[in-house]
């Protein structure tokens, strides 16, 4: 069976090193290769397209939950060139790695509506100035905060990180008020790492890696945001035991009442939230867009992105199907239904959902600022050069200007390859 | 028992000319019928450590086309991979943390699992439950037992509150390589403990009577003739044990995490090649990883002459 798709894929694939999906006339069954559904919404989804395209179903390949794990199964996937996965649900990070490595196929950008989708996230499925995968949805940062507390001291959620600390010091003051910690976010040696230190870079005004894709960190706004960071951790700004703390640990210590700021996804709204005494602080918190240098933060996109594997069968299928899955309607449902952020600007603004979803219009002002993760083709690579000097620096075993010249050094290679 | 005096009856051996002409026939038959078993041994075994050789040298190289983006690839053999891997720390660092974890985790494992195997051993009431209780850390998959003693030395965990210490485990540290080491040795402990049962249980109980005829304290009794008679089963599960451990993953993968410098082992190692896609590199890991358990393996036999060919007990003398 794989011979002869494969024989049919490499004709379809020198031809159209100009054009991609939109040349292929094929139709017929497809699949749609993604992350366990923890949600099990996808599937009712499915159903809707598969009743309207009886000779065009989609089937769903569930993909392990961990991240790693789906990475490496859709390049095993690419590698022995199999048509087992027709359309993707990429991590952004990954977007640079297929495209580059000629896994997915190019996208006809002007087919989709991206002029009504958050211009941060769209760039997300951008790779050399070609769209190679569409916004499926996205997430941003919020900074979480006590609003019991602030209001105790009058205070007004910080917009920078030197008001979050002056915040912090009156809460503190008083004798209650010793045991809460000031600020957390993720600070483990992981992913987040990198999440969180793109951040406090970006929002002192710098850049990981510039728009020419070379890496950025030995600039000045660069140091100060990692000094953020490193004086965070020695001040007692944040806590200690952050630096151990992926999402759920903070979760778990926002909603115990130990922090007073938290940087997190939105997922925490409803847990935090939650009446059923499993949170402390339900009633008594609020969001507002993260912190940074002399304004505003930035914040480090998240989310999921449609691409078409270059070795699929029935591209026109699967273009018509990313084009039904990242519609509007979907968006909005996929909103409702399990709090997935939508990359469709105006939904942020519709009074029902803002209604359901309080935290939304912050969101929106988060993601107008929101910055991609770097884009680097051996990501891999660069967020173990990020996460390697960041926590070094953080656990004050190598000095700020030491770690961003070793990160500067090993990011440049592994933007460079070899 | 034979294991200690062999029958006079096992000395006398049929005459020779029958067993020679018999020989060649059977011979013969013994290789076609283990044939199948020596072809799938070759194809799961043979050829992948084989395979991963070739792979170890071959080296490419990457470059991105400036004008559209695309990856390049030039492949070449040659050692280049060997190079990088023995090239400053990257090599130093996983194989002493593999090392060392061997050392303290065996070690405590087999310190504990004798006395566990001791404990077993004795008749008392409730040995039945004691014997399946000690055995169930054995019987949880590691990855889910690294899923647990993650929990307990979470920053706000258990371990904490009970030491009533704010050690931060699961980052990078001696606490972390601790952490590792404890959890290790909790769950294989048991393993050890039942291959030593095993052993105790064919010493004959007369020995002890005589022992106690003779005068001998528990103590020497127990140096004496426990500890030489059970030294065969110690040895294949120590054996058994530093293999384990030099190859370990999971456990320091789940419960402290990847690319933490005092937990990373050379599988892990291997592991980070393969996932950044440098197959090539991540093959000279395994590679390496795999000659110096061979090497581990081979002076552990030498040295304490385990018994792993099924030859029958030696006495000692």
């Amino acid at each position: 069976m794989c011979a002869s798709v494969l024989a049919g894929c490499g004709d379809s694939g020198s031809s159209d090193s100009k054009g991609g999906p939109e040349k292929s006339n094929d139709r017929g069954p497809i699949t749609l290769a993604s992350g366990k559904d923890t949600t099990g919404t996808l599937q009712a989804q499915l159903d809707r397209w598969n009743k309207q395209h009886p000779d065009e179903k989609v089937t769903l390949v569930e993909l392990p939950e961990s991240a790693d794990q789906q990475r490496q199964q859709f390049i095993q996937n690419a590698q022995t060139k199999s048509d087992a996965y027709s359309v993707l649900n990429l991590d952004p990070i990954w977007v640079a790695e297929f495209a580059a490595n000629q896994w997915i196929d190019e996208l006809p950008a002007n087919e989709f509506p991206l002029d009504k989708m958050i211009p941060a996230v769209v760039k997300t499925g951008n790779y050399f100035g070609k769209q190679y995968a569409v916004p499926f949805n996205t997430n941003a940062g919020l900074l979480f905060y006590r609003s019991d507390l602030l209001d105790k001291t009058g205070a007004k959620p910080p917009t920078t990180w030197a008001e979050m600390k002056e915040t912090c010091a009156k809460v503190q003051k008083p004798p209650e008020g010793k045991d809460i910690g000031c600020y957390a976010g993720q600070f483990d040696k992981y992913e987040g790492l990198t999440v969180n230190f793109s951040e406090a870079v970006a929002s002192a005004g710098g850049e990981v890696v510039d728009a020419k894709g070379k890496a950025t960190v030995d600039t000045e706004a660069a140091k100060k945001g990692l000094q953020f960071l490193v004086d965070g951790f020695k001040d007692g700004t944040i806590p200690k035991q952050a630096a151990t703390y992926q999402e759920e640990d903070g979760r778990r210590a926002f909603q115990s009442g130990k922090l007073l700021f938290h940087r997190q996804w939105p997922y925490q709204w409803a847990l935090a939230g939650a009446k059923d005494g499993s949170s402390k602080v339900a009633g008594k918190f609020g969001v507002a867009p993260l912190p940074g240098l002399t304004g505003p933060g930035r914040s480090s996109l998240g989310g999921l992105d449609l691409a078409i594997s270059k070795f699929a069968k029935n591209k026109a299928t699967a273009l018509d199907f990313i084009k039904f899955f990242s519609n509007e309607a979907n968006a909005r449902t996929n909103l409702k239904v399990n709090s997935a952020a939508p990359p469709y600007a105006d939904l942020y603004d519709d009074p029902a959902l803002r209604k359901q979803f309080p935290y939304l219009a912050t969101l929106k002002e988060s993601l107008a600022t929101a910055t991609p993760r770097p884009v680097v083709v051996r990501y891999g690579d660069a967020t173990a050069a990020i996460q390697e000097s960041a926590a070094a620096a953080m656990s004050g075993s190598q000095p700020v200007d030491a770690a961003l010249a070793d990160m500067q050094k090993n990011l440049s290679a592994a933007i460079a390859e070899k | 028992m034979s294991v200690i005096t062999p029958t006079p009856g096992r000395t006398v051996r049929p005459s020779r000319p029958a067993r020679t002409s018999r020989r060649a026939g059977t011979g013969g038959l013994a290789a076609a019928l283990l044939s199948p078993t020596l072809l799938v041994l070759g194809l799961v075994i043979g050829y992948p450590v084989v395979a991963a050789l070739r792979l170890s040298f071959q080296v490419s190289s990457e470059g991105i086309d400036p004008s559209t983006g695309f990856v390049a690839t030039t492949t070449h053999y040659g050692t280049g991979n060997y190079a990088a891997v023995f090239s400053d720390d990257r090599l130093l660092r996983p194989w002493w943390n593999t090392t060392s974890f061997a050392l303290a985790s065996v070690t405590l494992e087999v310190l504990i699992g004798v006395c566990m195997a001791l404990v077993m051993h004795r008749a008392f009431r409730g040995r039945a439950f004691v014997r399946a209780a000690v055995l169930v850390p054995w019987a949880i998959p590691t990855a889910i037992s690294g899923i647990l003693w993650k929990w307990i030395f979470n920053s706000q965990g258990v371990a904490n509150s009970l030491l009533d210490t704010q050690v931060l485990w699961s980052s990078d540290g001696f606490h972390a390589w601790l952490a590792v080491v404890i959890a290790d040795t909790w769950k294989t402990a048991p393993f050890v403990g039942l291959l030593v049962l095993a052993g105790l249980q064919i010493i004959p109980g007369e020995l002890y009577e005589a022992a106690r005829v003779d005068g001998a304290s528990a103590w020497r009794a127990f140096w004496r003739i426990t500890l030489p008679l059970v030294r065969p089963a110690l040895v294949v599960a120590v054996l058994f044990r530093l293999l384990d451990v030099l190859r370990m993953f999971d456990l320091p993968y789940i419960l402290v995490g990847p690319r933490k410098h005092s937990v990373e082992t050379l599988s892990m190692s291997a592991f980070n090649e393969m996932t950044n896609l440098r197959f090539g590199s991540a093959a000279a890991y395994a590679t390496v990883l795999f000659v110096y358990i061979a090497v581990v393996a081979l002076a552990f036999v030498k040295l304490f002459g385990a018994d792993l060919l099924g030859r029958g007990t030696r006495s000692e003398p």
